[in-house]
């Protein structure tokens, strides 16, 4: 599986990704500059988390306006995956690829810490290799991942399975406690925890594995 | 020619900061507040001098980069 890592102006998850993806594929990772405006030949293109642009305006809104992202919705388009994390997920949503919005935590604070989550569904490249219904342990930080839209997108995510991760404690007071969802055509997922952090025993787990093995069973 | 745009959550969308903006004034004694909401002011120059253009530009800057409108809505005012 060939993958690149988009770098923002204040991505700092970019290197962990591209980290995590060697580790995982034995393969090098290309890290792809906002600026450019083609992608290279890849299966797989990762936004990681960060603080794009400093989150002006809104998180994630800036970076939506870079000159990759034509490259990137081209590539969604065509059907190739692109995996957004964190404020990857807040460039996803800003940029139409994925429904809804990420708002401010609803207890305003920003939070750093591992959550629970369910895996909701494994009728997917990124979560095959899961379980259903499997509990696994990954850590989040941000202070926008309260995730919102209207009870009808709502619905619609549900009924299609398209919600891949719940909370099981709702630290952000996302709507119907989800954590990551999936787009109509199935290859852009968006999730707010990190996978990426949890590859290596030594940084504290190995729950992200499932979903980087699944991806590398599904592309490769 | 100057414009202000608003940007604001849009009814029903929570909105946790006037909120607790809300409860700050209340400690304070400002027993009479009810619910807050709070929102962004952008002020921008613009060379058009018609004010139609003026607007239908500043509508098009609000849809795709001033406002999210999945979770706010906006209002031009032009001076």
């Amino acid at each position: 599986m060939k993958s690149a890592v988009i770098v923002f102006p204040a991505s700092n998850c970019d290197r962990d990704a591209a980290t995590a993806l060697e580790q995982m594929t034995g393969t090098k990772t290309l890290m792809v500059w906002h600026q450019d405006s083609d992608l290279p030949e890849v299966d797989l293109v990762v936004l990681p988390g960060g603080f794009s642009y400093g989150d002006y305006l809104r998180c994630g809104a800036m970076a939506n306006q870079s000159k990759i992202m034509g490259a990137i919705k081209a590539h969604a388009g065509r059907g190739g995956a692109v995996l957004g994390i964190c404020n990857g997920f807040q460039v996803l949503t800003e940029s139409g690829l994925l429904p809804g919005a990420l708002m401010r935590n609803a207890g305003l604070k920003f939070i750093c810490k591992q959550v629970g989550l369910s895996v909701e569904e494994t009728q997917s490249a990124f979560t095959r290799k899961y379980d259903k219904g499997q509990t696994i342990s990954l850590p989040v930080a941000h202070g926008e991942g309260n995730y919102y839209a209207d009870d009808a997108t709502l619905d619609r995510l549900e009924g299609d399975g398209r919600v891949m991760f719940r909370y099981q404690d709702n630290p952000n007071g996302s709507a119907r406690n989800i954590a990551g969802i999936l787009n109509e055509k199935r290859n852009v997922l968006g999730l707010m925890p990190h996978p990426e952090r949890v590859v290596d025993p030594l940084t504290g787990g190995t729950d992200g594995r499932g979903l980087f093995q699944s991806l590398i069973e599904t592309l490769s | 020619m100057k414009a202000r745009v608003f940007v604001t959550l849009k009814n029903g969308v929570l909105d946790p900061q006037g909120k607790a903006i809300g409860h700050a004034l209340n400690g304070l004694g400002f027993a009479s507040v009810g619910e807050v909401r709070q929102g962004k002011v952008i002020d921008l120059e613009l060379s058009e001098t018609d004010t139609g253009k003026a607007k239908a530009a500043l509508k098009d800057m609000c849809e795709k980069l001033l406002a999210n409108t999945v979770i706010e809505k906006y209002e031009i005012e032009l001076k």
